[in-house]
C-alpha cells in the first residue's frame, strides 16, 4: 500500500542521507521525496510517498524514522483531510500548428506553459499526482522530450473534519 | 586533578583538541582507547599535554581499541572511549562500531578528519567516516566550527548513554582540532528530537498485572536491556513474587542468577530444551529487553504462538519489529520492573507448568560425550566454571566456544559476561578482555577464543606484555572454524570447504615472544593439573587448550526450524 509520510527534521548536514540511508537499510521503497524549509528557522519538512507491504512494516518506518536524532516528528497523514500537491514540467515537441492544440487540452487541467521554443513547448502542471499523471498521458501521443517532477508534498487542512465527513485521499487512481 | 587544573590555566589560548579534552575530563573519562595519526596528532599533543589526566590505552590494530572500549563499557557500566585517525585509521574502526550498535554498547568514538578546506577533495588520509558509519551509529557527527566542540561532545556522550544505549561517532577535521580559541563556550545543549520514554505507561503494567493473573503457563525472557537498565535486583524480586520460570537471551546472560532453581538456562539456537519448550508452549511471554533476534526465535511462524506477547523495551521500534506484541510497555526495564512490583502480588495456579518445567529441566539437560583423556570443550567450560566459582568475567569472540560457554558457564551476577551477540564479530574476545579487565582490575578475566578467531586480533598481546594485566587467553583451539565445521557437516554433506586450519603458530611460544607465559594443554590429567593455578595467579596467560575437533554444539534448532524442532536434545 501507498502512504504518504511527513518528516519534521533539523536541517542539518548529511540528514537526507540519513533518512533514505535508513529507508535503504530496512527495504523500504521510496517512490518520491520532496524537501524544503519550513516557516521555522533551521528546520526542513520531508514528505514521502512509500510503498509498504502491511501495517507492521508502515509501523516500523515510523518508528525507526522517530529514532533519528534529528528527526522532530513524523507523521503518516494518508488517512486525514490532506492537501497534497506536485508539480510537473513536460518538454513536448510541438510545432506552431499543434501549439494551440496543446493548448486546449492543457486549459483544464490549468497547467500553463512556461517556455516556447521552434521544436517545443514546456507545460507546467500543478495538483494531486493522479492530476499530473492525466495530463502527461494527454500529452505523451505528442512526444515527450523532458519530463521532470518534483514528487509529492503535503500537509494536513486546517480542519479535520470528523471521520465519516470525509473521504481519504486516495493515492491510488 | 592536578592535571586537570593545569589545563584550565592554558584557558586564555586553547586548541580545539585542548577543549576535546576539557570535555572529556568533564565526562569523568579516564580511560581512552586509541591510536595516533596524522589527522589526531594535535588531539594525542593535548593530551600528553593535559598529563596524566588519562589512562590511555594503545592497541596495536584500531579494532583492538574498539572491542577493548566496548569491554570496558559493558564491565564499567559506562561509555567507552575510543580515538582514531582519520581514513583508515576510522575505516578500521567500523567492525566494532557495528558490533557495538548491534549489542547496544555505549561507546563515544573520536575520529581525525582531513581540514575542513580538503574535506571532498580525495586527501591524503580521507574517507567519508561519516557516510560509512550513519547506518551503524546511533548519531554521528562533524564538528564544523570549534564553538560546537564542547557541545558536540556533550551531547555525544548524553545519547550513547541513555535511552538504548550505543556508539556515537564525533569526527573532528584536523583544522579544527588545532585551531586556537579564545572565547568561553558553553556546552549546554538540547535535544528536542531525542527524549527517550523513561516510565511505562501505567495502564499497559496493569494489563500486564492482570495477564499475569489469568496465566497458567508465564515465562520470564531477559534480555541485555535488563542489565544495561541495571535491573536485576528487581527482576530478581519479580521473579520471586510470582515464581516465574526465567530464561535469558545470550546477551541477558547474568540479568537473572544462572544457577537459580527458577532459571531455565539460554534460550534459542543452542539453548536449553526446557527454555525453548517454555518460549514455545506457554501462554504468557513477558520479554523483558530482548530484541526477539532470529537466533532466539527460530522460525517466526512456531515461536510462542498460543502465547500472550508482552514486551517490555526503551526503544518502541523493536515493539512488534519481529513479533505481534499485545501488551507494549516503552520504558527502562528497572521503572517498568519497579511498577510492576509495587503492584499487590497474588500466587499463580501454575502448578502443573512449573512441574513441566522442572521435568524438562531433569530429562533434557545438556550433554556431551566424556572420552578418557582427550578434553572435550563443554568439560573444559564446565572446568573453568568450576575453578573460578562462576565469578569471572568472561569474553568470548563468536561460534562453538561462545556457546559452550554460554551453556556450561552460569552466570550468576550481571556485567560477567562480554560477547559478540548481535554482529558476530570474530576477534572480538581477547581486546575486549583487556578493556574488561582494566574496567575492573582486580577480577579474574577469561578471554574464552578460538583459533581462528583470536589469529584475527592476536597482536595485542603486546597490551598484556606491556602492562603486565593478567587476562587469561583460553584458546579453545580445534584447529577448525568450529561452527562453520559444524554447519558443513550437518547441512552441506560434510563437505568441508576452507574451515579446517591445521597450519597455526605455536601459540605457546608466539606468548613467549611478547613475555607471556604460556601452556600447551591436550589432556585432562594437565589440565586438572595446571588450570586452577594458572587462573588464579596474577600474571596474565595463553592457553593453548586442544580439544576433540569434531564435538558440535547441541542441542540446536536448525535454520527456518521453529523452538520444537531441536536435534541433539538427548545423546
Amino acid at each position: 500500500m501507498k502512504r504518504i509520510v511527513t518528516a519534521i527534521v533539523h536541517n542539518r548536514s548529511g540528514v537526507l542521507n540519513r533518512v533514505t540511508g535508513l529507508l535503504s537499510k530496512r527495504q523500504f521503497n521510496i517512490e518520491s521525496i520532496s524537501v524544503g524549509r519550513t516557516e521555522t528557522e533551521g528546520v526542513s519538512k520531508m514528505t514521502f510517498v512509500v510503498e509498504v507491504e502491511d501495517n507492521r512494516k508502515l509501523e516500523q518506518l515510523t518508528k525507526q524514522l522517530n529514532k533519528q536524532i534529528d528527526v522532530l516528528k513524523v507523521s503518516d497523514i494518508t488517512d486525514k483531510a490532506i492537501v497534497a500537491r506536485e508539480l510537473a514540467m513536460v518538454k513536448v515537441i510541438s510545432n506552431p500548428q499543434i501549439r494551440s492544440e496543446i493548448q486546449g487540452i492543457i486549459e483544464p487541467f490549468r497547467a500553463a506553459i512556461i517556455d516556447v521554443s521552434k521544436e517545443s513547448i514546456t507545460v507546467q502542471v500543478t495538483g494531486k499526482s493522479d492530476k499530473v499523471d492525466a495530463l502527461i498521458d494527454l500529452l505523451r501521443p505528442y512526444g515527450i522530450k523532458e519530463l521532470a517532477r518534483t514528487g509529492l508534498t503535503a500537509f494536513t487542512r486546517g480542519h479535520q473534519p470528523q471521520v465519516t465527513e470525509f473521504k481519504p485521499y486516495s493515492l491510488l487512481k | 586533578m592536578k592535571a586537570q587544573a593545569s589545563v584550565k590555566e592554558k584557558a586564555a589560548a586553547r586548541t580545539g583538541a585542548d577543549l576535546l579534552v576539557e570535555a572529556l575530563v568533564e565526562a569523568g573519562v579516564d580511560t581512552l582507547f586509541g591510536y595516533p595519526g596524522g589527522a589526531v596528532l594535535p588531539i594525542y599533543d593535548a593530551i600528553y599535554r593535559a598529563d596524566g589526566s588519562f589512562d590511555h590505552v594503545l592497541p596495536r590494530h584500531e579494532q583492538g581499541a574498539i572491542h577493548a572500549a566496548e569491554g570496558y563499557a559493558r564491565v564499567a557500566k559506562r561509555p567507552g572511549v575510543v580515538i582514531g585517525t582519520s581514513g583508515p585509521g576510522a575505516t578500521n574502526l567500523v567492525t566494532g562500531i557495528a558490533d557495538a550498535m548491534m549489542d547496544s554498547i555505549p561507546l563515544v568514538i573520536f575520529t581525525g578528519q582531513v581540514a575542513k578546506g580538503v574535506i571532498g577533495t580525495d586527501a591524503f588520509q580521507e574517507s567519508d567516516i561519516m557516510g560509512i558509519t550513519t547506518p551503524i551509529t546511533k548519531h554521528n557527527y562533524q564538528v564544523q566550527e570549534i564553538e560546537e566542540l564542547p557541545r558536540i561532545v556533550k551531547e555525544a556522550f548524553h545519547i550513547a548513554s541513555t535511552g538504548r544505549p550505543g556508539p556515537v561517532v564525533v569526527d573532528i577535521p584536523k583544522d579544527i582540532s588545532s585551531m586556537v580559541h579564545e572565547q568561553k563556550v558553553s556546552s549546554d545543549f538540547h535535544l528536542p528530537g531525542y527524549q527517550p520514554t523513561i516510565n511505562p505507561n501505567p495502564l499497559q503494567i496493569n494489563k500486564l498485572h492482570e495477564a499475569l493473573r489469568t496465566s497458567k503457563k508465564p515465562v520470564v525472557l531477559a534480555g541485555s536491556g535488563v542489565i544495561h537498565a541495571e535491573a536485576s535486583e528487581e527482576l530478581k524480586q519479580f521473579v520471586q513474587n510470582y515464581q516465574l520460570p526465567v530464561t535469558t537471551t545470550l546477551l541477558g546472560l547474568g540479568a537473572y542468577p544462572g544457577s537459580d532453581e527458577l532459571a531455565l538456562g539460554m534460550a534459542g539456537m543452542h539453548g536449553t530444551y526446557a527454555a525453548n519448550m517454555a518460549l514455545y508452549e506457554c501462554d504468557l511471554l513477558i520479554n523483558i529487553g530482548s530484541r526477539f533476534d532470529d537466533r532466539l526465535t527460530g522460525n517466526l511462524d512456531h515461536f510462542a504462538p498460543s502465547a500472550t506477547v508482552a514486551h517490555i523495551d526503551i526503544d518502541p521500534a523493536e515493539i512488534g519489529k519481529n513479533i505481534p506484541t499485545d501488551i507494549p510497555i516503552v520504558s527502562d526495564a528497572k521503572a517498568a520492573l519497579v511498577s510492576l512490583n509495587d503492584k499487590e502480588a497474588f500466587s499463580l495456579e501454575h502448578l502443573e507448568w512449573m512441574e513441566c518445567i522442572r521435568n524438562n529441566k531433569a530429562e533434557y539437560p545438556l550433554w556431551h560425550d566424556q572420552p578418557e583423556e582427550a578434553i572435550v570443550p563443554q568439560w573444559l567450560m564446565q572446568k573453568v566454571y568450576e575453578y573460578t566459582g562462576g565469578e569471572a568475567i568472561v569474553t568470548t569472540d563468536v561460534g562453538q566456544h561462545q556457546m559452550w560457554a554460554a551453556q556450561y558457564y552460569h552466570f550468576d551476577r550481571p556485567n560477567r559476561w562480554v560477547t559478540s551477540g548481535g554482529l558476530g564479530t570474530m576477534g572480538y574476545g581477547f581486546p575486549a578482555a583487556i578493556g574488561a579487565q582494566l574496567a575492573e582490575p582486580t577480577s579474574t578475566c577469561i578471554a574464552v577464543v578460538g583459533d581462528g578467531g583470536f589469529q584475527m586480533t592476536l597482536q595485542e598481546l603486546s597490551v598484556l606484555q606491556e602492562r603486565r594485566i593478567p587476562v587469561k587467553i583460553i584458546i579453545v583451539n580445534n584447529q577448525a572454524l568450529g561452527m562453520v565445521r559444524q554447519w558443513q557437516e550437518k547441512f552441506y554433506q560434510e563437505r568441508y570447504s576452507e574451515s579446517i586450519i591445521d597450519t597455526q603458530p605455536d601459540f605457546v611460544k608466539l606468548a613467549e615472544s611478547y613475555q607471556i607465559p604460556g601452556y600447551y594443554i591436550d589432556s585432562q590429567e594437565t589440565l586438572e593439573a595446571s588450570l586452577p593455578e594458572i587462573l588464579s595467579n596474577d600474571q596474565p596467560a595463553v592457553i593453548d587448550c586442544r580439544v576433540l575437533q569434531k564435538e558440535n554444539v547441541y542441542p540446536m534448532i536448525a535454520p527456518g526450524k521453529g523452538l520444537h524442532e531441536m536435534i541433539g536434545v538427548k545423546r
